[in-house]
């Protein structure tokens, strides 16, 4: 019957795939429609949860965004030829995240008509008004970057330019965090461990994303990866999941040392209803002890995308958890009383998402995913490996 | 005949008539929303004193008079609007119990300020601290940032608004100090309806100012005073 021959499937494909990532990024707007049109009454959000589940994947988007340039910085920065090889593909991925991520955080706002008014005041002393230059810096340093990489004449300038780029992607993640670290009041918040926390992982949330992508291009290219180049990539995962299950140890046990916030650290990890099943379940258990199993499990082979995925999820699990939980925590206004208001003093604030907020996250999603599909189609960021890949 | 042109002349009249009467409100309005022509100063502390000891459990009047002001429902649902509140603490250790009412507490330096992206949240000369509705894109940072739970984000449309208290939908909004009614000499509209004048509100930088007087002779505090945000709003007998 039919013989289509699989480039013309391919390209069949490819527009389906684009049309699916264009209706979720239509829904997203619909539901921004939605928020501007009644406010955000219609979210779940309200005046103790102030942000809510559109934070959770804008934060993840901006902060893998960052992590997944690491594959770069290895390559450029630290000569490693499989992840030089890798650095143009991570760095588009990069730019789709953080556009996504942002244009959620953007059309979040009560009033993203004015958008034009964050970029023309700029308050040194927020974190807000620094993110709004250190996310715009990173967009055009990627785009230098991609451009020394791409452009055999700019080839001298990669080293600088992926250095500049390594560099950046440090102080924005710090950025990302001091949002949290420099708020003094909240029990949550306001620790100086969070912007290394961040950057921890946005290493392993970037590294699992990059995976992902990794897998379904190579697929979709009917390309097979060497399997040497998995095993290294995977084991690095490893390490930063491990790495970050420290911080997130630390970050809590220093909690649980001073009196003043062990009540908080009970409502987090044992008493918190929702937050608690995430933390242990979604956070430690799906998205740090099942990806170690499987990474170092003797003798497994192809399990890394399961992990990375897990990693993924696991991200999401902990990001709800530190956000909506950390705000849904009452504010201790009065150390040494207990406290009662018609505002949510002394009581511990409830929170359900609403499906908007729910579209506006995956627009965010989608956006990222349009981004990559169609710079992978049109440009060649696919890996180039040596067939030697030991260094 | 004269040549006088008589029609030509009362056009001329009607029309300057017209043109005065078309312009004066347009002038009027415009003095009246500039206000005052001069800063305010730099040397004036607003602030105030609340004496928990007057403050009556489950009276309400502040609370009623700051939203009848300021044009807020009234309502208390998880996304209204409330710039003042009644709170009741108890003393774990002692069960002493205490009613205040909890508002901006209009720091020297305020978190809210600080994290700003727009500069929308500001200090005026006077220690007011407002947030320029304009400027406001809805980010919520202050709201993250704010110790004292004391702004609300308008999450929904308004209508029947009060004309001297714009607010806006998807705006940041708290506590102003009754900043209208300070410039036209007033005092704030929770200070007025108190019966038992447990509010005192003056001028924390005039040494004869009631207020001044009073905080020197009796103790009083800022709520979390370990921040050292050095508030504008003090309590007694907390």
């Amino acid at each position: 019957m039919s013989a289509h021959s699989p480039m013309y499937l391919k390209n069949v494909l490819y527009y389906v795939l684009l049309a699916a990532g264009g209706l979720v990024a239509l829904a997203g707007m619909f539901a921004v429609y939605q928020m501007e049109h009644h406010g955000h009454v219609i979210t779940g959000m309200n005046n103790q949860i102030v942000w809510g589940l559109p934070h959770v994947f804008a934060i993840f988007l901006i902060v893998a965004a960052s992590g997944v340039l690491n594959v770069a910085s290895i390559g450029s920065v630290f000569g490693k030829a499989i992840y030089k090889a890798r650095a143009p593909m991570a760095s588009l991925l990069s730019i789709a995240m953080l556009a996504g991520g942002l244009m959620v955080l953007m059309l979040d706002l009560g009033r993203p008509d004015r958008v034009i008014v964050a970029a023309t005041n700029i308050n040194l002393t927020s974190m807000f008004a620094w993110n709004v230059v250190l996310y715009s810096g990173m967009f055009a340093l990627i785009v230098i970057y991609l451009w020394t990489m791409m452009e055999r004449r700019m080839n001298p300038w990669n080293k600088p330019a992926g250095i500049a780029v390594f560099a950046w992607r440090f102080i924005l993640t710090t950025g990302t965090g001091l949002i949290f670290a420099f708020l003094t009041a909240r029990q949550a918040y306001g620790s100086a461990l969070i912007p290394p926390l961040f950057i921890v992982l946005s290493f392993a949330w970037g590294l699992a994303v990059f995976h992902l992508v990794q897998a379904v291009t190579y697929a979709w290219n009917d390309r097979v990866l060497d399997q040497a180049i998995m095993e290294r990539t995977k084991r690095l995962l490893g390490i930063f999941v491990i790495g970050s299950l420290y911080l997130i140890a630390v970050y809590h046990l220093t909690n649980l040392y001073f009196a003043q916030q062990i009540d908080f650290e009970r409502f987090i990890l044992r008493d918190g209803g929702i937050y608690p099943t995430l933390f242990w379940g979604g956070y430690i258990l799906l998205g740090n002890i099942l990806p170690l199993v499987l990474i170092y499990w003797p003798g497994r082979k192809s399990n890394c995308m399961s992990a990375s995925i897990l990693v993924i999820l696991g991200a999401f699990a902990l990001l709800y958890v530190f956000i909506i939980g950390g705000q849904a925590y009452p504010l201790e206004i009065f150390p040494g009383y207990v406290a009662s208001s018609s505002f949510g003093d002394g009581q511990i604030a409830s929170y359900s998402p609403s499906v908007y907020e729910l579209l506006l996250g995956f627009g965010g999603l989608a956006v990222a995913f349009i981004l990559t599909t169609v710079g992978v189609r049109v440009i060649n960021f696919m890996p180039q490996d040596k067939s030697q890949t030991a260094e | 005949m004269s040549d006088i042109d008589l029609p030509r002349r009362s056009f001329f009249k009607t029309s300057i008539g017209a043109a005065a009467i078309a312009i004066a409100p347009g002038i009027l309005l415009f003095d009246m929303a500039h206000g005052k022509s001069q800063p305010v100063s730099g040397k004036v502390r607003w602030g105030m004193l609340i004496d928990t000891a007057q403050c009556q459990d489950g009276c309400n009047d502040c609370v009623t008079a700051c939203n009848k002001e300021n044009g807020l429902s009234g309502s208390t649902g998880p996304t209204d609007s409330q710039w003042i509140r009644k709170v009741e603490i108890k003393s774990i250790s002692t069960g002493r119990k205490v009613s205040l009412p909890m508002m901006c507490q209009h720091c020297e330096h305020p978190p809210c300020v600080d994290v700003c992206p727009t500069n929308a949240s500001f200090k005026r000369a006077d220690g007011i601290v407002l947030v320029d509705r304009h400027r406001c894109i809805g980010c919520r940072y202050c709201m993250m940032a704010c110790p004292y739970k004391a702004r609300s984000f308008v999450h929904e449309p308004l209508s029947d608004q009060n004309p001297d208290v714009p607010r806006g939908k998807g705006t940041v909004e708290s506590c102003t100090l009754c900043v209208h009614r300070i410039d036209k000499g007033q005092q704030p509209a929770c200070v007025e309806s108190c019966s038992n004048k447990a509010i005192l509100f003056g001028d924390l930088n005039d040494p004869n100012s009631e207020i001044a007087q009073k905080i020197r002779a009796v103790a009083t505090v800022e709520v979390r005073a370990n921040l050292r945000l050095n508030t504008g709003v003090r309590y007694q007998g907390l």
